[in-house]
């Protein structure tokens, strides 16, 4: 099946002013400027087939909102080749854009005094949606999302969340077949982390769109994404399944188990992570686990014995904090 | 055009709606205007009262008129400024505006477009009131009114053009305030916002010819207020869709290279 979104050798260099604090540097650079070439995104590639969905990860500063918006033809590349659908994203044309959204945690496309009804209006005039497709599509996500009861007050009055799912509804009313989503669940409460990923999940379901997703939750990525690629310093990282990048990197596991009355020096068998009322946690080296757990059995009268895969957020740290020389 | 036309009633639309959640801040913005006109309006009629009742042929109540159409071709003309395009650009909110598959010219021109529609209904009263106040000599022929319906649109294209083009320097400056104030005193002297353009000196009223500033401005005003020959006119209406096109063309150049400069930080 060919790739909807292909990426190739991808770069985007910026060129910053920079200089030392203070009155006699910032006269001097008024005579003669430095300037700093800053690598936001260095030379990654990686292919996307219809119907993924994608997370793409990385600290702050990786280059993953600049990638997105190269990929949704906001900037220019300094090199490298894109193709989103067949098209060139940096031309826009309005073909291309009529086929994607890009969400923002911070983007504000409805306008702040009037219900985000009227706003819908303007998204139909815009991309010329047929009224009873639109009505029929806009009524389905205000269902999704449980927004009935919002959608007729100023949006100056709805809470950040409110907001975010209105933005959500207005970027997908022209049922666009590539979403790139830029950190969609930023500073809201779980419960409304949840819905909207939900919502993202039926309308990848439900339309086969393909999802490019970055967030720092990584509770989102494990609910959507079973493949992620991972950049740091706007290169890549790793590109595979979720799984794999857990096998991958996950350096230690968690061993938890009831003591049952016994008692010993834990630190033999691993790092001591609690003793709480009985209950005994180890973090303990990936490849000794099935040695410990078997000193365990053997040695004590343990009941209860579970061993955990690292957090994925522990997983990523460790990803982020390898070197380029250590990661496929 | 069939999409276009639904693109501008539906912006037209939402602008209106807009406008009408602060109609109190709306006409104390308009009252804020009408203040300029209103003062240069007294100078030149008392100016005029001192020079035997008439200053290069305009008496009291020609200024009155041209000073109150002045008022609507100022509401008229008001068009998304460079200050706006600066902060569209440098805190990255043209992001929004180019992921939508229309220019964001239309934007501006259909936004702006409906706020003028509640800015005129605001007017009506105000116009009136200054109207029994000052006593205008007003008495244009039909064929004036409509070269004057028509004027003060294309007026609305030029200003939006030529503000857009300054405007569109912050991609290269990411400040361009500055030259903002430099086109607004030129501006002031070449358009007849501060005086009619007939009783600026020759070379001035030459000059005024080769900018857009007067077709952005006295224009309009003169073809209702003033003794303009149907000649006169339509080289008026000519000279703007000159500027139009001109300044379209230029745009449109302009903004496939500042697009490239474009760093959509923050947005």
């Amino acid at each position: 099946m060919p790739s909807v979104i292909s990426i190739s050798k991808l770069a985007k260099h910026y060129q910053v002013p920079e200089r030392e604090a203070g009155l006699k540097a910032a006269a001097m650079g008024l005579i003669k400027r430095r300037y700093k070439n800053v690598k936001a995104v260095d030379e990654i590639s990686f292919d996307i087939q219809p119907g993924e969905v994608v997370g793409f990860l990385g600290p702050n500063g990786a280059g993953k909102t600049t990638t997105l918006k190269m990929l949704s033809g906001l900037l220019h590349p300094t090199s490298g080749s894109t193709s989103v659908l067949g098209y060139e994203p940096a031309k826009r044309s309005h073909d291309f854009l009529r086929q994607i959204t890009l969400v923002m945690g911070n983007r504000n496309q409805l306008s702040w005094d009037l219900p985000a009804l009227d706003s819908f209006d303007l998204q139909r005039a815009i991309y010329s949606i047929p009224r009873d497709d639109f009505k029929r599509t806009r009524d389905e996500f205000i269902e999704l999302l449980e927004v009935g009861d919002l959608v007729q007050k100023p949006v100056r009055n709805l809470s950040l969340g409110e907001r975010m799912k209105m933005e959500i509804i207005g970027a997908l009313l022209h049922k666009p077949k590539i979403l790139f989503l830029d950190e969609p669940t930023l500073g809201l409460d779980v419960t409304m982390q949840k819905r909207i990923r939900t919502f993202v999940a039926e309308y990848n379901k439900r339309y086969g769109a393909t999802v490019l997703l970055t967030s720092h939750y990584m509770a989102d990525v494990e609910a959507l994404c079973k493949r992620v690629v991972v950049i740091h310093h706007g290169k890549l990282l790793f590109d595979g399944d979720l799984s794999k990048l857990v096998e991958k990197f996950s350096a230690f596991k968690t061993v938890g188990f009831t003591a049952n009355g016994s008692s010993a020096d834990w630190s033999q068998y691993g790092d001591v992570v609690s003793v709480e009322g009985g209950r005994v946690t180890l973090r303990v080296p990936k490849e000794k686990t099935s040695a410990v757990t078997s000193r365990l059995l053997n040695e004590l009268a343990v009941d209860d014995l579970t061993v955990e895969t690292a957090p994925i957020e522990d997983v990523i740290e460790s990803v982020f904090s390898v070197g380029k020389d250590i990661v496929e | 055009m069939k999409r276009y036309f639904d693109y501008y009633t539906s912006m037209m639309k939402l602008s209106v709606l807009e406008q009408w959640q602060y109609p109190v801040a709306n006409y104390f913005y308009m009252i804020g205007m009408i203040a300029e006109p209103v003062i240069y309006m007294v100078v030149w009629s008392a100016v005029a009262n001192q020079q035997g009742g008439m200053v290069g042929g305009y008496t009291p109540g020609t200024f009155a008129a041209y000073y109150i159409v002045w008022t609507l071709v100022r509401q008229m003309n008001i068009a998304f400024t460079p200050y706006g395009w600066e902060w569209r650009i440098r805190e990255g909110r043209l992001s929004t505006t180019l992921l939508r598959p229309i220019h964001p010219l239309h934007e501006d021109v259909a936004f702006f477009a409906g706020w003028k529609v509640v800015m005129i209904i605001l007017w009506i009263p105000l116009a009136f009131a200054l109207s029994l106040i000052f006593k205008p000599e007003l008495n244009p022929t039909l064929l004036e009114g409509m070269v004057f319906f028509v004027a003060i649109w294309m007026a609305y294209l030029i200003r939006t053009i030529t503000l857009s083009l300054l405007g569109m320097v912050t991609f290269w400056t990411t400040r361009v305030s500055a030259l903002f104030e430099l086109y607004f005193a030129a501006e002031l002297i070449l358009s007849g916002r501060l005086v009619p353009l007939s009783l600026m000196p020759t070379w001035v009223q030459e000059l005024a010819w080769f900018f857009p500033f007067r077709w952005a401005f006295g224009y309009p005003i003169e073809v209702l207020v003033g003794q303009m020959s149907m000649n006169e006119l339509f080289i008026g209406l000519g000279m703007q869709l000159a500027w139009i096109l001109f300044g379209g063309i230029v745009v449109n150049l302009i903004w496939k290279v500042a697009i490239r400069r474009f760093s959509a930080v923050g947005g």
